[in-house]
């Protein structure tokens, strides 16, 4: 039975979704910086930042895809289905975007939608809560950043690195990343290019 | 009832995410072509209902507006616009370029460079460059999608065997982080330096023909050209009558019916700045020390 009052956060559609959206815009077009958004309060394991970007960006016309953690808490899903009426799908290559609550499993980046080489717009992008941004820090250029820019995220895979090169190397193709600790967000695009730490 | 007429900013909130889905995709895929659905909207075509939308979408209350048509602050165009988002957001408006978070344009880039707090977006009516060589878009996707852009350097070919230079003046062609060949919007090719490394976003909206694509900050737009006929940004040779600008883009006006005319900045902020700084014309003989 969905409990709408406990599912009903303070989220003005029009003003907060656009706070919402307008801080992940600024992460997209300045790969690696943190914003700060206001998070709503969703079902455990979202963290209040993607409970906002998915309230803001997540409609009829977006299937999800969720992960074993999301999966496994049908309230997330519950929350999902009366706030956005996203379709949840099954695999992550149908998903316009993917939402990782632990990731340390976060799936090869090969089985989301990469788009196609006439339409590299249609592909997913995926959501990654982490712990904080900190850790050990790579160094990104690209389109977005003035010369050179620090980003550190954890936790994250062991080839995590490695996953962004192959990424960057199916241009205009690949995957977008949004990561998420708490408030802050930050954007990887599929444009960026990583040093070697 | 005191409810709004309006949804803020006009668009419901389906549109905005959308629009705004695309806006992302066109961020992380620089100069590519984005396409979406484009609603009507209470303007004709080629008023910048594409710019308009992508405004809309990124509008927030905290927003300050600047609104200008090749240009100016004070031509139908830009007053129409502007007083579209005063009655349907409620937002501030400008006509200081230094004070606007967000700028909508049509056909030109602001003389003063913009910073990193400010969004440029531009009003495009054809966003495929390529749409003059190659009529069929099932054509010009795969061109795109295999970088095959040897199209374009042959009608750049084709105007130097014809004119001896390159005679495109505007919506000259750019290539974008090395990768996508893009429509600047029908800005004079003067203001193409300025795309290249801008510390601002700049989004480009297509309203008829359904596309939105973007530049990020700091990233490298070259304007196409060859190594023995490189790009060259053209001026008019000669000063604001107003304020005496030597670097500013330059309107041609005609003041009578016998052949009389004057230059002025097509900027009005900017030329109303400098006279208000006390910038004024130079005279001739000063005006040739000037030049050296």
């Amino acid at each position: 039975m969905l409990d709408i009052t406990a599912n009903t956060p303070a989220f003005d559609p029009a003003y907060a979704s656009q706070a919402a959206f307008r801080a992940l815009m600024e992460c997209m077009a300045r790969p690696g910086e943190i914003r700060s958004l206001k998070g709503i309060d969703a079902p455990a394991p979202f963290a209040p930042a993607t409970a906002a970007l998915i309230k803001s960006l997540a409609d009829y016309e977006t299937p999800l895809w969720l992960d074993a953690t999301f999966a496994a808490a049908p309230k997330a899903a519950e929350w999902i289905r009366f706030h956005t009426g996203a379709p949840v799908v099954g695999s992550p290559a149908q998903a316009a975007f993917a939402l990782i609550a632990d990731a340390r499993t976060l799936p090869d980046f090969g089985l989301f939608a990469q788009g196609t080489s006439e339409y590299p717009d249609r592909s997913t992008t995926v959501m990654v809560q982490i712990d904080a941004f900190s850790g050990d820090a790579v160094t990104l250029k690209g389109p977005g950043i003035k010369a050179a820019h620090r980003f550190a995220a954890a936790p994250l895979p062991a080839d995590f690195d490695t996953r962004l090169q192959v990424n960057r190397a199916l241009f205009p193709r690949g995957i977008d990343l949004v990561f998420i600790a708490g408030n802050g967000i930050a954007a990887l695009p599929r444009s960026i290019m990583i040093e070697e730490r | 009832m005191s409810a709004p007429v309006y949804n803020f900013a006009y668009l419901d909130e389906q549109t905005k995410r959308m629009i705004r889905r695309a806006i992302l995709k066109a961020i992380a895929i620089p100069g590519y072509q984005v396409p979406f659905a484009s609603r009507e909207m209470p303007m004709p075509y080629g008023w910048g209902t594409g710019g308009v939308q992508v405004t809309a979408s990124i509008l927030g209350p905290d927003d300050k507006l600047k609104v200008i048509d090749q240009g100016s602050d004070d031509t139908t165009n830009a007053v129409s616009i502007r007083k579209f988002f005063v009655k349907t957001a409620g937002v501030e408006t400008t006509t200081k370029t230094s004070e606007a978070t967000v700028i909508q344009t049509r056909h030109r880039v602001p003389e003063q460079a913009l910073t990193e707090d400010q969004v440029l977006v531009y009003q495009v009516p054809i966003p495929e460059p390529l749409r003059f060589l190659e009529p069929r878009e099932t054509e010009t996707r795969r061109m795109h999608a295999l970088s095959e852009y040897g199209l374009m350097h042959v009608k750049l070919y084709e105007d130097i065997a014809r004119h001896g230079h390159i005679a495109t003046t505007y919506a000259y062609p750019v290539e974008v982080g090395g990768r996508y060949v893009m429509d600047p919007s029908p800005i004079p090719k003067f203001d193409n330096p300025k795309l290249s490394d801008c510390a601002a976003l700049q989004l480009f909206g297509a309203g008829r023909e359904k596309r939105i694509y973007a530049i990020p900050p700091y990233t490298h737009v070259k304007s196409l050209d060859f190594e023995d006929h490189p790009f060259e940004p053209y001026r008019h040779d000669a000063q604001c009558e107003l304020c005496g600008a030597m670097n500013s883009y330059l309107d041609e006006v005609i003041t009578d019916d016998a052949g009389s005319r004057m230059f002025v900045c097509s900027d009005t902020d900017f030329c109303e700045g400098r006279r208000a700084a006390g910038h004024g014309p130079v005279a001739a003989g000063a005006m040739e020390t000037a030049r050296g």
